[in-house]
């Protein structure tokens, strides 16, 4: 496919039977010969590789060399309280702009004299130069050379324990870096489809072997992107560009967890991030509309793009879905959606799809339980 | 069996035909979790759209391959659309109908020219 970038594992994904789609530039195995929903099922049942090398890894250092130093300056980027995450320790993020949009979600780990950061492949260059015009006082640099694999499931710590054993340490949101024969892997015990597991960046040229070495495992078996997308819906997670944008402010997505104390009104460091006044406000006084999950009624999805109606004839659209779907492990349709914020959990509405209006109830997410290891 | 461009198969059985998707098809729609289908004497024209398939990818028509009315839909795939993926062109047909013209059916590819389609 002309234009696109490969990862590093792009000929063992060919060997391996996938079908690749253009994705955020790059040319990605969407599904393996297994298929979308035994792939899903299989990551919740034992363990899955996922291959998120388009993903960016972004390290931060601050000119002084202090953490404290780096931490605050990444402050005036998110809502969140990066001064207060402990070594070894990693939180969600997201970076606004002046109206409390959000410009993309990410992770930040906190790795003693720097901060290490995960952003979405789609966003990774406008993000760097966001942090460098943002944070002048601090060397900021895309790392390269460095794939990154997600292994996901209740048999990750068991496949990843043969290779590296003391991962067993490790709890949910934990980083550390870890030796694999020479290699120096950097590995966070989190992931994108509500599972228990890690995310390991290894340099590019153990990545084949690596990989080969998990999926020889019995219990490994590689995911595509199609499977991520339901994991990651199922267990009531963002997809950015989706179901949350520049449009959307973390409060209206119902991200206020990821906003600690700090950062709140009368915190230690109240505001100063972009979009301040408009997301205190909103927490404050709370949001017009707020991204809820759904579940449809009967089998037929609600895809994105379905228009959300409060009545079954009649009446004004009143939100739209952002993320739909077929959730493999709950074995039915399910929907997040932007919906005024008076309704809540339990109250019907209805999506036009095709024509009809269809019930779905407003329902807590995550859809399926997560299994973190806390 | 006949075929239409639109990855349709047709077996002409007792004076009715039976209308279901290709293996083809249903490999390329991936894992089929919801099947709409149309109601029972319902008259259809060459092109309408008389079933919804939903993948895990996407969704999909299913139209009127011939004119007719539809007399017969399998209510099993409704319960169990994952036998889209399993028995295409056996258990997991769609409808039946009482075609207008029989002869139409000439008019559509055979196995060879369905084939040759689908390279």
């Amino acid at each position: 496919m002309a234009g696109l970038e490969r990862t590093g594992l792009y000929d063992l994904h060919l060997e391996l039977g996938a079908k690749m789609v253009p994705f955020a530039g790059y040319e990605m195995p969407v599904q393996y010969p297994m298929g979308v929903l035994k792939e899903h099922l299989h990551t919740r049942a034992a363990a899955g590789l996922f291959d998120v090398s388009h993903m960016g890894q972004i390290l931060l250092t601050a000119k002084s060399g202090r953490l404290e130093d780096a931490a605050l300056a990444l402050e005036r980027l998110v809502p969140v309280d990066v001064l207060g995450l402990g070594e070894g320790r990693q939180r969600y993020a997201m970076f606004t702009n002046d109206a409390g949009g959000i410009l993309d979600d990410l992770m930040v780990a906190n790795r003693g004299d720097h901060l290490f950061l995960v952003v979405n492949a789609g966003c990774k260059h406008a993000d760097l130069a966001h942090l460098k015009g943002g944070m002048p006082d601090c060397d900021v640099g895309m790392v390269e050379g460095r794939a990154l694999l997600a292994l996901q499931g209740p048999l990750a710590e068991a496949a990843l324990a043969r290779l590296v054993p003391d991962v067993v340490d490790m709890k949910f949101m934990d980083v550390a870096i870890r030796s694999w024969d020479t290699a120096e892997l950097w590995i966070s015990r989190s992931g994108y489809t509500g599972e228990d597991g890690f995310e390991i960046s290894v340099p590019d040229r153990f990545a084949e072997t690596f990989a080969r070495r998990l999926l020889a495992m019995e219990e490994v078996a590689p995911i595509g992107l199609g499977a991520r997308d339901s994991l990651r819906l199922e267990a009531g997670m963002c997809l950015y560009g989706h179901d949350i944008d520049e449009a959307t402010t973390p409060v209206e997505a119902n991200l206020t967890w990821a906003i600690q104390k700090a950062r709140r009104k009368g915190g230690a460091r109240e505001g100063g991030f972009p979009g301040a006044a408009r997301i205190l406000g909103e927490l404050a006084g709370g949001p017009a509309r707020r991204r809820v999950g759904l579940s449809p009624e009967g089998r037929a999805p609600m895809r994105e793009g379905t228009e959300i109606y409060a009545a079954a004839e009649g009446g004004a659209v009143i939100g739209a879905v952002t993320s739909g779907g077929y959730g493999p492990s709950i074995e039915a349709p399910m929907a997040m959606a932007y919906l005024p914020a008076h309704l809540a959990e339990g109250d019907v509405v209805f999506g036009d799809v095709r024509g009809k209006r269809l019930p779905a109830t407003v329902a807590p997410m995550p859809f399926q339980p997560t299994s973190y290891k806390r | 069996m006949k075929y239409t461009e639109d990855h349709e198969w047709l077996r002409a059985e007792g004076g009715l035909v039976t209308v279901g998707i290709t293996a083809h098809a249903s490999e390329q729609l991936g894992d089929v979790v919801f099947v709409d289908l149309p109601e029972a004497g319902r008259a259809v024209s060459t092109g309408d759209e008389v079933c919804v398939i939903e993948s895990v990818k996407a969704a999909s028509d299913i139209r009127a391959p011939l004119d007719g009315e539809i007399v017969e839909v399998n209510a099993d795939l409704a319960d169990n659309p994952g036998m889209v993926n399993e028995d295409p062109t056996g258990k997991a047909w769609f409808f039946r109908m009482k075609v207008a013209d029989m002869s139409a059916l000439d008019g559509l590819m055979d196995e060879a020219a369905y084939k040759a389609l689908i390279g």
